[in-house]
């Protein structure tokens, strides 16, 4: 039998933004076997529901999470609207699709990035943050923050868009679009980038079904899921097709969420033609009482909130089940056999939030 | 603005924060902010890092790690706490699982607040922190310089030789700076060392 190693990973790690902790259990290069540990960002947001109403907690609801905020404050406040009975006006149901998908794009810009660092194109990870900035520039214009927005509230939206922020944002889609298409070779076609990334970390279809992976990271192995067909908010209005791809590989989860930033362009441009003008938020009388499920898709996955409520002011209980979660069990799976080397860009391609994942 | 002499090494770690300050400090790395123009620059091993950029609160299973990254790091080091989160613990102070900020385990010098800090006002900490860096450099330098002074003397007191004690005052510094000389080359050795290994 060969000697097997055990190597630390983490938590403090030049490749990981965030802390996670793997022990990889390994056989000369090869890994056997990864254990995640993880609890190094947990904070109990969820308990704050005892200690803050069910108005406040929207903008704790906010702060699972830096990069996926805007999302996490949506799945709240959806949650509370279906046990209050509220119905969303339709202007606000459509400027929430536009600030989602814009932060689903800076997201995937963030990742693709963090992925050129990962395997060390330092230039491109440059690139790619760089037209990130624009998108950051029309969320601050249009809500006032860069990456907490604070726009949701139960009951609808805080703040409008206008005709001159409405083409601000047009003219930093075509931008954006043109900037893309001109980095998206260096992804797809570099013979280097390709040889870290081609038939690197396979999940199967069948592997990606029973681990019960989401998101990009799903689709990736050919798994047809998005909770935007769902229809919630205003994507039932608007047209778009899933993106999926049947390689498993790295390189396909590249070109996944490469594709999703073009659908996000285009679904941004068919809601700011569509929206229509009316109230930007219902008004909210009493207190919730029930409970409530909600699945919406995150730019990393399959989101799900779960709220129960007393009639009082302050919730029983709120519950997040994060994307992230439920792709850890994939990452593991990806990793066994993989070279040690490939390690930090495989934790990479699932996109790891960890603070989505400890809350 | 003062003089910019060195270039200081950051390191960054996530305490326990929601990604919302990490992602910033990462931004201000990129061309748009460029926080590498005043000569930092960001590295993952905290044996070669100056100064410390902390976002987000300290809980009980990071605690031991903070620690450790503030101990591993070379003397004189500053720490910086970016976001509202690492100065007090901020919106998640209540927090079952929150001690507080990061000043609950480390001695934190600079504190730049927001939820998230803009990348202005990180900028504005760097630049603060590098300047404090300088400082606290010169001061690292005298206690060394004493430190060894002491070391000589109670050498030579050992030996009972009186005469290497009264040495003239002009020879021992020159000794010194010749000392710390040599260092500081072992030192940038070591660093460049450690560059192209990175690279």
């Amino acid at each position: 039998m060969k000697k097997r190693s055990i190597v630390p990973y983490g938590p403090q790690h030049p490749v990981l933004p965030e802390p996670i902790h793997l022990d990889l259990v390994i056989e000369d290069e090869k890994i056997v076997e990864a254990i995640p540990s993880v609890g190094f960002i947990h904070r109990g947001l969820e308990n704050l529901v005892q200690k803050r109403d069910f108005n406040q907690m929207a903008y704790v609801a906010e702060r699972v999470c830096g990069i996926c905020s805007f999302g996490h404050g949506f799945g709240y406040c959806e949650a509370i609207e279906d046990i209050m009975d509220i119905e969303v006006p339709d202007r606000a149901k459509y400027l929430r699709t536009i600030w989602f998908e814009l932060s689903r794009m800076h997201s995937h810009f963030l990742w693709l990035g963090l992925l050129a660092d990962g395997f060390g194109f330092e230039n491109l990870f440059y690139q790619c943050w760089r037209i990130r900035e624009k998108i950051l520039d029309v969320l601050e214009l249009t809500t006032g923050g860069r990456v907490i927005f604070s726009v949701n509230k139960v009951g609808g939206v805080m703040k409008d868009i206008t005709p001159e922020m409405a083409g601000a944002i047009l003219d930093m889609l075509a931008s954006v679009k043109k900037e893309l298409k001109a980095i998206v070779p260096a992804f797809t076609q570099d013979y280097s980038v390709k040889s870290r990334l081609v038939g690197v970390g396979v999940l199967t279809k069948q592997q990606a079904h029973d681990l019960g992976c989401a998101g990009p990271f799903a689709r990736a192995s050919g798994i047809q899921t998005d909770m935007r067909k769902l229809g919630y908010a205003a994507y039932g209005d608007l047209d778009f097709d899933v993106i999926t791809s049947n390689d498993g590989d790295s390189y396909a989860r590249c070109v996944v969420r490469i594709n999703e930033i073009f659908q996000s362009i285009s679904i941004i441009e068919q809601a700011i033609e569509k929206m229509p003008d009316g109230e930007l938020a219902a008004v909210v009388k009493g207190n919730p009482q029930g409970e409530s499920f909600i699945r919406i898709e995150q730019p990393r996955g399959e989101a799900i909130y779960y709220v129960s409520a007393n009639g009082s002011p302050h919730l029983d209980r709120m519950r997040v089940r994060t994307p992230t979660f439920a792709n850890l069990a994939g990452l593991c799976e990806t990793l066994k056999g993989a070279d040690y080397a490939d390690v930090g860009l495989l934790i990479l391609t699932i996109d790891p939030c960890i603070s989505c994942t400890e809350r | 603005m003062f003089e910019i002499k060195r270039s200081p090494w950051v390191l960054h770690y996530d305490g326990s924060s929601c990604n919302g300050c990490d992602i910033e400090v990462l931004a201000c790395l990129t061309p748009v902010y460029d926080a590498e123009r005043f000569g930092i620059i960001n590295t993952g091993d905290p044996m070669q890092a100056d100064i410390l950029l902390i976002t987000g609160g300290i809980n009980s299973q990071n605690a031991p790690v903070v620690k450790q990254l503030y101990d591993q790091m070379p003397r004189p080091k500053v720490v910086c706490a970016v976001g509202v989160c690492a100065c007090t613990g901020g919106i998640f102070k209540d927090c079952y699982n929150i001690l507080g900020g990061a000043d609950t385990v480390i001695p934190v010098d600079i504190y730049v607040p927001g939820c998230a800090a803009r990348p202005q006002a990180i900028i504005d900490g760097i630049v603060k922190a590098v300047d404090l860096f300088e400082k606290r450099l010169e001061e690292h330098k005298q206690w060394v310089a004493e430190h060894e002074n002491r070391e000589k003397t109670d050498k030579s007191a050992a030996a009972k030789q009186p005469q290497k004690a009264q040495q003239p005052a002009g020879e021992t510094a020159k000794a010194q700076s010749q000392n710390s000389a040599q260092r500081r080359s072992k030192n940038a050795k070591g660093r460049k060392t450690a560059k192209r290994r990175k690279k």
